[in-house]
């Protein structure tokens, strides 16, 4: 296993909760320096994981709330360089799934890229429209740099299709728990407990379910439902939004949040 | 292997969220089948013939040709029903989606031509039909944001980023990601994940079959230069592949170079180069940063006004089978003000940069016995109030 997958089976299976807590922070929003308080902010108020958003200008999966960020993190000067020097400083507290979308890695190219994340200590890479089809080079590069490239599965893939995004997976599935974009849903709209299931079945590493998870009852039920970390983002996101809004401290408000998601989540 | 590019040469793919991949393998079954379905053939002839009033003429300029110094044909799309080529696109993917069971059609446009071509096929074929549109567009587009409201379509206004067509296509996209069971996206040019170049491609082929049999007809010759606008591409690729296995036809793409190149606010990425990247499911030619991140583009053509292109005209573009070049704003306005005084067709704005690039750059390499073939790819009427304004020709 590589380093970063050592680390990331680690934080699933060392969380000690119901399943590993991975928050998400858009980095760069307010500012860089702001997001590193965030993400110590997670790491103290219980998050097993830190999935770290790179802001990018057309982000096809995202819904409002991570769009509008990401194009305030760009407008404040955020750079891929600013967010993975962030990441740097992030990864020395918790371990870090860098969340970017798959031009910007196309343009420093898939070996420079893979390269930069192992040596800034950053574990995993999620590429939210890299499928299957498309994913071989960037693989590659990740796999010989001993960074984990975490596949997304959706409500749409089939068995079989299933059971091949399995075999190549690293570090975790990340599981999309409903079909659309990122945002909080007033309930979970499917079962996910039969889509976790089909999930398990054809993977040999940790499941994580994301996508409308947003409170603490939710987080529980996906525990509940079969998955082994529950990712949550856009209510991370709009908590440092009304934060800054509102000339409050984006850390703390953030970081109540994770804490009361970590509390649901106590065995 | 699957019968439909997925891939030309570097160029295309599939880059999109996991979520819709199933919904990309099945329209691409569809469309493999509906291709070789005589009755979907038949069916979607029949409609080109007596419903878009195909074949479109192929009219020799006479008055255009005197100004150039040479023969300028022009291949008029613009006569279609809705005034431009997204029609033939537009029908032959709601036909294919209705076949494939689906209920809703989502469409982005920029300029509106799609969208009204959409809006009209589905009121045609009684399908729901939600468009999505920038609210700079919307401004820019007036008339076509009404036709398609009174054809019953809804338009969506999207009010991201730059507001214009790369933010439609995006808002777009992400309905599809949400409604992908009952949702068929009827892209309106080449470009987006596979199948969709392809697909748009054989469906606006028949403006360069037509427009090869007429001028063999007409002057037992094949014309020296094929001459297109390109934003996504899609009146370009489907006239281009008429002529593509003709190595004497010479195919030139007119993009948008808005306010000049050297400006940097422009939609010309082709004529730019530089290296490739993702934009909207495939990888082609774009505008972007240094780290990847897009760039908004500039046309006083809202169809024009896109930072991507189709991917099979990055590689056309590569091998040296077509050329593409950058016209302006201000190449484009006189063009469209000219070409109503010497023939009485006001060509949409988008189409005045293929007409442009023939009264400039394209005159310097011509002889007088060169014959030139322009794809008129739309109307004009959409686009009079931005354009009168912008040529100071408002009346108080």
């Amino acid at each position: 296993m590589s380093d970063g997958a050592t680390r990331i089976a680690a934080a699933f299976s060392d969380s000690g909760r119901r399943a590993a807590l991975m928050p998400y922070l858009m980095a760069g929003f307010p500012d860089i320096d702001t997001s590193v308080r965030i993400a110590t902010a997670y790491a103290d108020a219980g998050a097993d994981l830190l999935e770290l958003g790179v802001p990018f200008s057309d982000p096809l999966a995202d819904g409002p709330v991570i769009h509008a960020a990401a194009t305030r993190a760009l407008e404040s000067g955020a750079t891929v360089h600013s967010v993975l020097e962030a990441g740097t400083r992030i990864a020395e507290q918790i371990p870090v799934v860098l969340m970017v979308y798959v031009n910007p890695i196309l343009a420093r190219g898939p070996e420079r890229f893979a390269a930069e994340l192992a040596q800034r200590g950053i574990s995993g890479l999620i590429v939210p429209d890299l499928p299957l089809e498309e994913s071989e080079p960037i693989l590659a590069a990740c796999d010989a740099h001993g960074v984990a490239l975490v596949p997304l599965v959706a409500p749409t893939t089939p068995d079989d299709r299933m059971a091949t995004i399995g075999r190549t997976a690293r570090g975790f599935v990340y599981t999309v728990s409903v079909t659309g974009t990122t945002g909080e849903r007033t309930s979970n709209q499917s079962d996910p407990a039969t889509l976790l299931a089909r999930v398990k079945d054809h993977s040999t590493v940790p499941v994580a379910l994301g996508f409308g998870i947003s409170n603490g009852a939710q987080a529980k039920a996906a525990a509940d439902a079969g998955a082994d970390g529950v990712i949550v983002g856009s209510r991370l996101v709009r908590a440092v939004a009304e934060a800054v809004d509102q000339g409050a401290d984006p850390a703390s408000a953030a970081g109540s949040v994770v804490a009361e998601l970590a509390d649901a989540l106590v065995r | 292997m699957s019968a439909v590019e997925h891939r030309f040469g570097p160029y295309g793919g599939q880059y999109v969220p996991e979520t819709l991949i199933p919904a990309l393998v099945e329209l691409e079954a569809a469309w493999v089948a509906a291709r070789e379905d005589a009755g979907y053939r038949a069916e979607l002839d029949a409609l080109l013939n007596d419903y878009v009033g195909r074949p479109s003429p192929l009219y020799l300029a006479s008055r255009l040709s005197e100004e150039a110094g040479h023969a300028v044909y022009l291949k008029r799309e613009d006569l279609n029903h809705t005034g431009a080529h997204k029609i033939n696109n537009a029908l032959g993917q709601t036909l294919l989606a209705k076949r494939m069971g689906k209920t809703r059609i989502i469409a982005e446009t920029g300029a509106g031509s799609h969208g009204v071509a959409t809006a009209t096929a589905c009121a045609l074929l009684g399908l729901e039909c939600i468009v999505y549109m920038g609210t700079e567009d919307m401004r820019r587009q007036q008339p076509n944001v009404l036709r398609m409201e009174l054809l019953g379509a809804r338009v969506a206004p999207v009010d991201a980023g730059s507001r214009t067509l790369k933010e439609a296509v995006s808002a777009t996209i992400r309905d599809w990601v949400s409604n992908v069971s009952d949702t068929h996206y009827v892209i309106g040019s080449c470009v987006g994940p596979a199948p969709f170049p392809a697909l748009v491609r054989d469906l606006q082929r028949v403006i360069g079959d037509e427009a090869r049999a007429q001028i063999l007809e007409k002057t037992g010759r094949l014309p020296d230069r094929v001459i297109a606008c390109v934003g996504g591409g899609s009146n370009a690729i489907g006239t281009f592949t008429g002529f593509v296995e003709d190595a004497s036809v010479q195919l030139i793409g007119a993009e948008a170079a808005g306010e000049g190149i050297e400006s940097g606010r422009h939609g010309a990425p082709l004529t730019v180069g530089g290296r490739g990247g993702v934009l909207h499911g495939s990888f082609s030619a774009i505008m972007q940063d240094e780290d990847g991140q897009i760039l908004e583009a500039h046309s006083i053509s809202a169809g024009l006004d896109y930072p991507g292109t189709g991917p099979e005209h990055a590689y056309l573009r590569d091998t040296g089978r077509a050329h593409y070049a950058g016209v302006t704003d201000g190449e484009a306005l006189a063009a469209f003000k000219r070409l109503a005084e010497l023939e009485g067709i006001i060509p949409a704005l988008e189409s005045a940069h293929a007409v442009a690039w023939v009264l400039a750059a394209g005159r310097e390499t011509a002889t007088e016995d060169t014959v030139d073939l322009i794809c008129l790819s739309g109307r004009g009427d959409k686009d009079l109030a931005e354009a009168l304004d912008k040529l100071g020709l408002t009346h108080e």
